[in-house]
């Protein structure tokens, strides 16, 4: 129901052309129908029959308009059933029942394509360009070592990796437990909580004005933190210009 | 009269064909290569091959046969989480390899990584990689949260997903930490006294908190043991498992969220 593959639409396709091509010749064939072995003998002889009352009554009929034949011949042939497609067939259909009408079908239409190429092409590619970006950045930039840790030495200033710089950073302001645990706590916590208190159903982008703009504010709050921590900052974790007295920051 | 030959040399490109045709036709090859798989004999790019290619990899079967054609655009998703689980392996990778030259002793460790970078076969570079793809992957996982956050992609029935996401993203955050104890330097040192220090502020339980950190009450050999342990074998282990659930949920929640 949610698809139909690309090779099924052909073989429709061809089958329909087939079809096609065979009933421009089956009309003609229609009056010799003796011919296919396939239909027992006696059921030839029943649509022969019938035909030829049905002309008896109605006078010439076009091969066409045969199944019209067939109804007004009904009543005549004293209520046994007849009928006779083309080639001498006595099945007719009558009716097809969607899958739909009986089935309950969920799913709606959706547009998919093979994981292999379509998604896993795309893959290989990016993680080929990680690597490549990584290597190259590797082999010209080296990361830091400095002197053997000394417990007796704090340099100036000491900084935490960069990504708790922005706690580091909190911790000018505030009291520590606040700014080293209460706060990011906080924050965590509202986001491991987030698809619980965000009800909105929408997914769309103009119905979630609120909750993108908070969640911006929120990351830009801990960017811009980070970013003073990592770059403003340096001896005595005091406030300094990156242009005017250096750069206090090691990955 | 001209001489006519029945059995002509066979030219290099055919013997070529002929040798591939019996590898590719052998039972060996066939027991390795499982129904699908590009290098098997008679592969054709049909619909029932490029299933069959999903389906009979063990790596591939991550992947659902068919996905959705818009989780396809690199627009969308930006390889974000594809990319932080690649930077992983490759972290993996890259850390088996620094395993073989590091000894996790307050007095080996920094000499360790002085002699790997100056005295072992690509010993700097591939520390490098190490260091800086542990950024890039501390970097691509919180992108790929907010990535997931502007999408409105933890909306039912992906809640849970995003809560094993920020997990992933502590995990991440602790993984980081902790390796960048281990070089055993002045930065090393000082940026995790900085962070246990913090630590030990937790409310009511602080003191303990910072002891089980650090293995005692100052930065010692008992923490970088203890650092090394969890980096190299209990957070992988405990992310690994995270992972697993969040890659499966991503299947049963219906596939990736979207279109928009």
């Amino acid at each position: 129901m949610t698809e139909i593959p690309e090779h099924l639409l052909k073989r429709a396709q061809a089958a329909r052309e087939k079809a096609a091509a065979d009933s421009g010749g089956g009309a003609d064939a229609a009056g010799g129908e003796a011919a296919d072995p396939r239909i027992p003998a006696h059921l030839l002889e029943r649509s022969r029959a019938a035909k030829a009352k049905s002309e008896g009554d109605g006078g010439a009929v076009a091969v066409a308009d045969k199944v019209a034949s067939v109804v007004a011949a009904a009543p005549a042939a004293g209520g046994v059933p007849v009928g006779a497609g083309p080639g001498g067939h006595t099945q007719r259909l009558l009716t097809v029942v969607k899958s739909g009408s009986i089935q309950d079908v969920k799913a709606t239409p959706v547009d998919k394509v093979h994981t292999w190429p379509h998604l896993l092409a795309v893959e290989f590619v990016a993680a080929l360009a990680c690597t490549a970006f990584l290597f190259f950045f590797s082999v010209f930039v080296n990361a830091p070592l400095l002197q053997l840790a000394n417990p007796n030495q704090t340099p100036n200033p000491s900084k935490a990796p960069w990504y708790f710089l922005g706690l580091q950073e909190l911790l000018t302001m505030f009291h520590p437990m606040v700014a080293g645990v209460t706060i990011p706590g906080i924050a965590l916590f509202a986001l491991i909580l987030a698809p619980y208190i965000d009800k909105n159903p929408s997914n769309k982008p103009e119905d979630r004005k609120f909750a993108t703009s908070l969640m911006t504010v929120h990351l830009m709050f801990w960017a811009v933190l980070v970013m003073i921590g990592s770059f403003f900052r340096g001896p005595g974790f005091n406030f300094v210009f990156p242009w005017r007295d250096g750069l206090f920051f090691e990955l | 009269m001209a001489k006519v030959i029945d059995n002509p040399r066979p030219t290099a490109k055919e013997r070529l064909n002929k040798t591939i045709d019996s590898v590719q036709g052998s039972q060996a090859w066939n027991s390795i290569f499982r129904p699908g798989s590009i290098f098997r004999k008679g592969y054709t790019d049909s619909p029932r091959n490029r299933s069959y290619v999903v389906m009979n990899s063990v790596l591939y079967h991550l992947h659902p046969v068919k996905v959705k054609r818009h989780a396809v655009k690199v627009s969308y998703t930006l390889c974000l989480g594809g990319l932080s689980f690649f930077l992983f392996i490759l972290l993996t990778v890259t850390g088996i390899f620094l395993m073989f030259f590091y000894r996790p002793e307050a007095t080996a460790a920094w000499n360790d990584i002085k002699s790997l970078q100056t005295s072992v076969a690509f010993g700097l570079l591939v520390r490098n990689m190490h260091r800086w793809g542990a950024h890039l992957m501390v970097l691509s996982v919180f992108l790929h949260m907010a990535r997931v956050f502007y999408h409105g992609a933890y909306k039912p029935p992906r809640e849970f997903n995003w809560v094993i996401g920020v997990v992933l993203l502590t995990l991440t955050l602790l993984l980081s930490f902790t390796g960048y104890l281990l070089p055993w330097d002045q930065l090393a040192m000082w940026a995790v006294a900085v962070g246990t220090n913090m630590m030990g502020y937790t409310p009511v339980f602080g003191s303990q908190v910072r002891f089980v950190l650090l293995g005692g009450v100052e930065i010692g050999s008992e923490t970088l043991l203890r650092w090394y342990v969890l980096h190299v074998l209990m957070l992988p282990f405990v992310i690994v498992i995270f992972m697993a659930i969040h890659f499966w949920r991503v299947r049963k929640d219906g596939g990736i969220s979207g279109p928009l």
